[in-house]
């Protein structure tokens, strides 16, 4: 645990009252709070390192893979069209489980499914590498979730883990999101935790990562036990995070310090 | 996922208390930055003892980042790029990373233009120096001092 | 797979200054850090890069553990003449990945 965090955290705990949602009108993507630099780094396709995992993405889009020696490519065609968009309205609900999935989630399962190839695991290079090309296909376009009943009950359930309080510092994800997004942690900017740009670059770790991790690390910060990684309860986050966004534009891959 | 803490991060004396797990992390084995050159010792191994005049090289480098994993730098060196009188190297160096070098940039006159940019790492708040050698041998130089804050949510070791 | 990522002008006049910038995914393990079991993680950098425009090296840089991971390196050259630039990475153990530009100069 980093000390200023935990300092400024206790002073966050402090100011909280009910935290209020943040009016539509004054919803922005985490972009419009880094530093120029960090921003130029994003802006650049020649200087975006998140482009790197695009490139590895579109690469393995190609190429056979599992026991049915398919590639993406030769069922879906040029991902520029049957993937633009896709990433806007995800999560999604899964027929096949009857439950929420996630992007990667669907990618992983296409793998199974229908290559017969061994299942990636969440955060290997291979899905993220696949999960950026696929969000990359979506940038500019707006955040879309799906209007689903079939959803409801998971958004909710999302909303509801995004307002209780968690860790042993006690703070909500909207504690810092919604009521003190325009505030600063240890130098950094709080933002209102959209996910527009996932999975991320981020400098902290010196490489790609996915929506999930950045989420685990802040529940690290309060010093909660983090959700495992393809839970029902990220997909459940997720599905509210998107939520939250509509309307945002996909910024795949973003830079994030 | 990942194994190490991704911790390049020496300046607050090498020590780092990783959350949850509890673990700590020492990030540095403090003998090695003890035998790290000076700066001037390191520009002294570039430039041979050449003595170094201040002009010429312009440090482009935010005087305050974010994370000091990939620190933005930029050098511009004036300087005609002909064949007879152009930049033949620009070298970067730290002051206070575990080792001094940064890199080395060999141009030449072909390059037209004597600009280089890159990323770098920067443990923690320092100065940073970038020196030019120039086709007469002659060797310039530009520093500068760079605040290095830290992001503020940090990551278990699973 | 590709792991490089080069950016240079399709098309330029003789003469012409020209940018390029390249990057390559390397996690540039700087040998200072240490593992969760408090073991060295041994280091392991890019420590070469080489641009050559038609066979002729016209750039180069030397690479500490400073360099940030997936380094990234801009620079520029004088549009000559049509022809291939090819980028070259060497790494601590002697592996050499590369990638390659056209660029039609008119
Ligand atoms: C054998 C054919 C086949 C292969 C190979 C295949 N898919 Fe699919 N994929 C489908 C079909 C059919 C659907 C639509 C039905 C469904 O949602 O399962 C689909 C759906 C998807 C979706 C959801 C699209 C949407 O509009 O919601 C994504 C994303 C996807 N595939 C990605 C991939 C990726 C990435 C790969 C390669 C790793 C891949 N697929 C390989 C047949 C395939
Ligand atoms: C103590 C305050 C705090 C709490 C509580 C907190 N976060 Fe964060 N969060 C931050 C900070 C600070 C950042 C930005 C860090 C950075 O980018 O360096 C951040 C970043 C994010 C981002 C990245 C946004 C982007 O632009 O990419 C997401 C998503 C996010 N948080 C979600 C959550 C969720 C979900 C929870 C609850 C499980 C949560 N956060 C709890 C402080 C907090």
């Amino acid at each position: 645990m980093r000390f200023p965090l935990a300092f400024a955290a206790a002073q966050l705990c402090a100011g909280i009252a009910v935290a209020q949602e943040i009016p539509p009108s004054e919803r922005r993507s985490g972009t419009n709070f880094m530093s120029a630099e960090t921003q130029a780094i994003q802006a650049d396709d020649g200087s975006n390192p998140g482009m790197l995992w695009v490139l590895q993405g579109g690469s393995l889009w190609d190429e056979p893979a599992g026991a049915s020696r398919r590639s993406c490519a030769s069922c879906h065609g040029e991902a520029a069209t049957s993937m633009r968009g896709v990433a806007a309205r995800y999560p999604a609900f899964d027929a096949a489980s009857g439950a929420s999935i996630d992007l990667a989630g669907k990618i992983d399962q296409c793998r199974m499914t229908r290559q017969h190839a061994t299942s990636l695991p969440r955060e290997s290079e291979e899905l993220l590498g696949l999960t950026a090309y696929v969000g990359h296909q979506s940038r500019g376009m707006p955040i879309a979730p799906p209007d689903d009943a079939r959803l409801d009950a998971a958004r909710a359930e999302g909303k509801r883990l995004f307002q209780t309080r968690m860790g042993q510092l006690d703070l909500s994800c909207s504690s810092c999101h919604d009521a003190n997004w325009r505030g600063r942690l240890g130098g950094s900017a709080v933002t209102q935790a959209h996910p527009t740009g996932y999975p991320i670059y981020r400098l902290e770790w010196q490489t790609i990562g996915s929506l999930q991790r950045r989420m685990r690390g802040c529940m690290v910060g309060v010093r909660a036990e983090p959700f495992a990684y393809g839970s029902a309860e990220f997909v459940a986050l997720e599905l509210y995070l998107a939520e939250r966004a509509a309307g945002l534009a996909i910024e795949t891959p973003a830079v994030r310090p | 996922m990942s194994v190490a803490k991704h911790k390049f991060r020496v300046g607050r004396r090498g020590l780092i208390l990783v959350g949850g797990a509890g673990l700590l992390v020492l990030a540095l084995p403090p003998a090695r930055a003890l035998t790290r050159p000076s700066l001037q010792e390191a520009v002294n191994g570039f430039t041979g003892g050449t003595p170094v005049e201040t002009g010429k090289v312009k440090l482009d480098v935010p005087p305050l980042v974010e994370n000091g994993n990939a620190v933005g730098v930029t050098v511009t060196v004036e300087s005609p790029m002909t064949a007879g009188d152009h930049v033949r190297r620009i070298a970067l160096f730290n002051e206070k990373n575990p080792q001094a070098d940064v890199a080395v940039f060999t141009l030449g006159s072909r390059a037209g233009r004597a600009r280089i940019a890159t990323r770098i790492r920067l443990a923690t708040s320092q100065t940073l120096i970038a020196v030019a050698e120039l086709s007469d041998g002659s060797y310039w130089s530009s520093s500068a001092n760079v605040i290095v804050t830290l992001a503020a949510c940090i990551e278990d070791l699973s | 797979m590709s792991r490089t990522l080069v950016s240079v002008p399709k098309t330029a006049r003789a003469g012409e200054v020209i940018d390029i910038r390249a990057m390559i995914a390397h996690p540039m393990e700087t040998g200072y850090r240490m593992g969760p079991n408090g073991q060295a993680i041994p280091r392991k950098i890019i420590r070469h890069f080489a641009c050559d425009y038609d066979g002729e090296e016209v750039f180069s840089a030397e690479f500490h553990p400073a360099m940030s991971a997936n380094p990234f390196v801009a620079f520029s050259t004088v549009a000559t003449k049509t022809g291939t630039l090819t980028f070259r990475w060497t790494d601590d153990d002697g592996k050499v990945e590369t990638a390659s530009a056209e660029i039609a100069v008119s």
